[in-house]
């Protein structure tokens, strides 16, 4: 399986009236591959992944995922094969428990019958730990808070649970990090690594360059809804169009 | 408030209390019977409310029937709330399910023991396809579509004649008898109010409360959610279904009215009046508004803007109800607690 | 016969379009489903028909007059119920939808319904286009309802204030942000929507009696429309009319009137069985600005 590319992306485009949102991108991921998307605000990350996860049609172009066509499938389906994606704006079940939100993906298709027995306390169970996994102390408790309740954080954190509930083969993660604070960047950063060390296949979209470049081995660039650059990140800070585009005019120093 | 010096007030919830204690030990009887009287006296007393019926005479038997009716509406209403589908023209699921049953009983001659359950479920399973393809869309469509429906229907009867056109059917077969009918419809209505409360605690009702919160994000975990709405548009039609065609065998008749704005705009006021998505508050409401309705019933329309301000005076002074108003009351109390003196810590 | 089409077609489609103008201006300006102006449309009608019948006032100013007191009870309506319950959409749509209610039940209660109750034209004469002999209000009313339109457009595209308007809507943090207060301009469009609404009221009621089902009625057929044309977009919302205008005008002509209504009914299960989002709207499902 390694190194086979896992999600191919031809020349997608999408439209806001007459915003071109995405324009003509396309690129290929390998299977276990960490692949960061970097960009200014309003580049078009975030449609990308919309278009790429269903919750956007395209205008143009088509997503293969390992070699099937899945343009145009429902967000449901394209989640059920194993794509899990986190929101940008954080949208959790803000009515609910902590740990309930998590039951919503575990009773999804994909998962149900993974869960042995399926019946409630498994599912329960599997919440907990996957919880506990992200950072929320089994202990205390926080899993049992109305999700409401939280800092942001937290949501984001749950966010980023809620994707791995699906036991997903490719996970994207749209600016997890930005609305965090210093100390729950510093913990999160191991889950990304060990999502990375578990062979699974990453796309991170995230401002914050120093903790990116930690975790992914390519970076690609947007600006104005087009790729301005692709390769390792130690190449692509050099791109002089990248400087411009996003770190701006003197291009700050990135370690 | 008043206020006592040298003291301060202390709320307490005993319900909360009594949950708890009994996930640590088999609770005392006595907290057992405190959680569970609210439920058994209403049950005791749904149960005996037809016999009343000799005692107050037809009139009021009849009065209980249409609160049963108001309040399965009610519960269907709240039940496709809590997806977040917000119906104004529960009419329509109402009268689908009145004219089966009519049409059935009218054309194939069949007893309401099989017209009713038949025409439930139809009906329910007609509404779930008629408004399926709107479930796709988020936002204030399904509530513009549903206010249409049951009013285009009415037109649609008259215009083409057919199931009776302005006459309606008439002369259908009655229920064996009166008490018959009340217990019927009590069971119907215990049955649902259970079930739902059932369903929601459930898993599947746990995604549908989801829903609610963020479709997205369900979307984003898997779930196929205009199936999970559908679904549930079925589910919670089924009561409203059911109460059209049991008013068709109870009144042995069926008419354009069966698509009237009242059994739209009753369920909306009971419910918000009982509080907004919760099933007990549903019956509350009802049990409340109807008995107030039907005796303001000389005054024609004039329920209908009567019930329509309630409804904006509730949305917009008590949005939570009764029902969290007398839940409160019932499992929090207050008492006075002295103060610690302040020369207390100085000593 | 085709010629009568035509004619009476476009007559029915401006018509369609002024009544769902104020509708759509609230809803496109501040994305509120205001549900209450079946009840403004009819408090417009009888409050002109008492101007002019017991006040004695001409009927320019009693037009004029009923059109500012509706826009300011439109505003009224913003200030005292829905900025209590804003954001809530359940409760946005019921509050304006039990208010609508109210409002033409309790006309009904006090006996507005029969007879009697009409609205003077502001020109009577005609002349004939096409062979068809057609009223000057019939004239006057498609010429307002361009008119309104176009000003809207130009109101909404071209002004600034019309653009951050528009553009609260759309986003209402970074309006924020911007130092737009959304709850005034929510105020506005609720006070537009409802003149437009009172203006529709003084031109269409002269064609006929004011009848309480007329609240109804035009409840229904602004809901038509903007079904039918997508809630977002102003072509949608012109197309959709003149769609539903000239069938309309066909039925009736080819069938009967009683089938008029069930015109409306047709083309509500036709967008929901095959574009839900409305004829030109794209299939918007499931975006939101991110
Ligand atoms: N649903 C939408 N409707 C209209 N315009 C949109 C929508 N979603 C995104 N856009 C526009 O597309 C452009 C790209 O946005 P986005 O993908 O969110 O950028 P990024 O995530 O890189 O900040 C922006 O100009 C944005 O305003
Ligand atoms: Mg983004």
């Amino acid at each position: 399986m390694q190194n086979e590319v896992i999600l191919k992306v031809q020349d997608l485009s999408r439209r806001f009236g007459g915003v071109r949102a995405v324009d003509g991108i396309s690129f290929e991921v390998k299977s276990g591959e960490a692949l960061g998307i970097i960009g200014p605000n309003g580049s078009g990350k975030s449609t990308l992944i919309n278009l790429i996860t269903g919750f956007v049609k395209p205008d143009k172009g088509a997503v293969f995922y390992k070699g099937n066509n899945i343009t145009g499938l429902k967000p449901h389906k394209i989640a059920s094969i194993g794509i899990a994606r986190s929101f940008q704006t954080v949208k959790p079940f803000y009515n609910l428990p902590v740990y309930k939100n998590l039951i919503i993906p575990l009773y999804s298709n994909r998962v149900k019958k993974q869960l042995k027995g399926g019946c409630m306390g498994d599912r329960d169970e599997a919440a907990m730990h996957l919880l506990e996994e992200v950072g929320f102390e089994r202990e205390s408790n926080l899993p049992y808070k109305i999700t409401g309740t939280l800092p942001h954080g937290y949501l984001k954190k749950l966010e980023l649970a809620r994707c791995l509930c699906l036991d997903p083969e490719i996970v994207i993660v749209d600016e997890l990090f930005s609305g965090m604070s210093m100390s729950e960047i510093a913990s999160a950063m191991p889950i990304m690594e060990k999502i990375v060390a578990e062979g699974k296949t990453l796309i991170m979209i995230e401002h914050r360059l120093r903790e990116l470049f930690r975790v992914v081995q390519g970076v690609m660039v947007l600006n104005f809804g087009k790729i301005i650059a692709r390769g390792t990140p130690e190449e692509v800070v050099k791109v002089e169009e990248v400087k411009e585009a996003y770190l701006g005019k003197e291009g700050e120093t990135v370690a | 408030m008043k206020i006592k010096k040298g003291y301060r007030k202390e709320r307490l919830d005993r319900g909360i209390k009594a949950r708890v204690d009994d996930v640590f030990a088999i609770s005392s009887y006595r907290e057992i019977m405190y959680l569970a009287m609210p439920r058994t006296l209403f049950i005791i007393f749904l149960l005996l409310l037809p016999l009343s019926g000799s005692i107050t005479g037809p009139y009021w038997q009849g009065v209980i029937i249409i609160t049963c009716i108001i309040a399965l509406l009610t519960l269907s209403w709240t039940f496709m709330y809590s997806v977040g589908l917000i119906s104004l023209g529960h009419a329509v699921f109402f009268g689908i399910g009145a004219y089966i049953a009519g049409w059935l009983s009218s054309s194939l001659n069949l007893s309401p023991l099989i017209t009713i359950p038949l025409a439930a479920l139809s009906g329910a399973v007609l509404g779930a396809l008629l408004l399926y393809p709107v479930l796709r869309l988020r936002g204030i469509y399904f509530a513009l579509i549903t206010f249409a429906l049951p009013l285009f229907m009415m037109r649609l009867i008259e215009a083409t004649g057919c199931l009776g056109g302005t006459a309606g059917l008439s002369g259908l077969h009655a229920f064996p008898s009166r008490l018959f009918a009340s217990y019927l419809v009590i069971f119907v209505l215990l049955f649902v109010l259970f079930g739902y409360l059932k369903i929601m605690d459930s898993d599947f009702g746990l995604v549908l409360r989801a829903i609610r919160d963020s479709d997205l994000s369900v979307h984003a975990a898997g779930i196929n959610v205009p199936l999970f709405k559908a679904q549930a548009l079925f589910i919670g039609a089924l009561p409203a279904t059911f109460a059209g065609a049991f008013l068709t065998h109870y009144y042995r008749f069926v008419g354009m009215t069966a698509f009237a704005l009242e059994y739209s705009i009753f369920p909306i006021t009971s419910a918000v009046i009982g509080g907004t998505g919760l099933f007990p508050g549903a019956v509350l409401g009802a049990f409340i508004l109807t008995p107030l309705s039907e005796s303001l019933r000389a005054f024609g329309t004039l329920r209908i803007a009567i019930y329509s301000l309630l409804l904006v005076l509730f949305i917009v002074r008590l949005p939570e109800g009764l029902f969290s108003f007398i839940q409160k009351k019932y499992f929090q109390f207050e008492r006075w607690v002295p103060l610690e003196r302040k020369d207390d810590n100085a000593k | 016969m085709f010629e009568s089409i035509l004619v009476y077609g476009l007559v029915a489609s401006a018509i369609l379009l002024l009544i769902s103008l104020g509708f759509s201006i609230t809803f496109g300006l501040s994305g509120i489903a205001n549900l209450s102006y079946g009840g403004i449309y009819l408090s417009a009608g009888y409050l002109t028909w008492y101007l002019i019948n017991v006040l004695q006032f001409p009927l320019f100013a009693a037009a004029l007059t009923s059109v500012t007191l509706m826009a300011i009870l439109g505003a009224l309506i913003y200030r005292i119920l829905i900025i209590r319950v804003r954001g809530n959409i359940m409760n946005e749509v019921v509050v304006t939808f039990a208010l609508g209610l109210a409002t033409m039940e309790l006309f009904r209660f006090l006996g507005f319904g029969g007879y009697g109750f009409s609205l003077p034209s502001v020109a009577s004469g005609g002349i004939r286009i096409l062979g068809q002999a057609i009223g000057f209000q019939r004239l006057l009313i498609i010429g307002v309802a361009i008119l309104v339109a176009l000003l809207l457009w130009y109101f909404t595209r071209r002004t600034k204030t019309g653009l951050a308007l528009l553009g609260m809507a759309q986003d209402e943090y970074t309006a924020l942000s911007l130092g737009i207060d959304s709850d005034w301009s929510a105020t506005y469009s609720c006070a537009i929507g409802a003149a437009i609404t009172a203006l529709a009221a003084v031109l269409i009621f002269p064609l006929g009696v004011i009848a309480i089902d007329e609240g109804y009625k035009v409840l229904i057929r602004m809901m038509a429309v903007t079904v039918l044309g997508g809630l977002e977009s102003t072509k949608g919302l012109v197309l959709a009319c003149i769609i539903l205008g000239y069938f309309q005008v066909t039925v009736s002509n080819l069938a009967s009137p009683r089938w008029t209504e069930a015109v409306f009914l047709g083309a509500i299960l036709f967008v929901l069985a095959f574009r839900p989002s409305g004829l030109i709207g794209q299939s918007k499902e499931l975006e939101e600005r991110v």
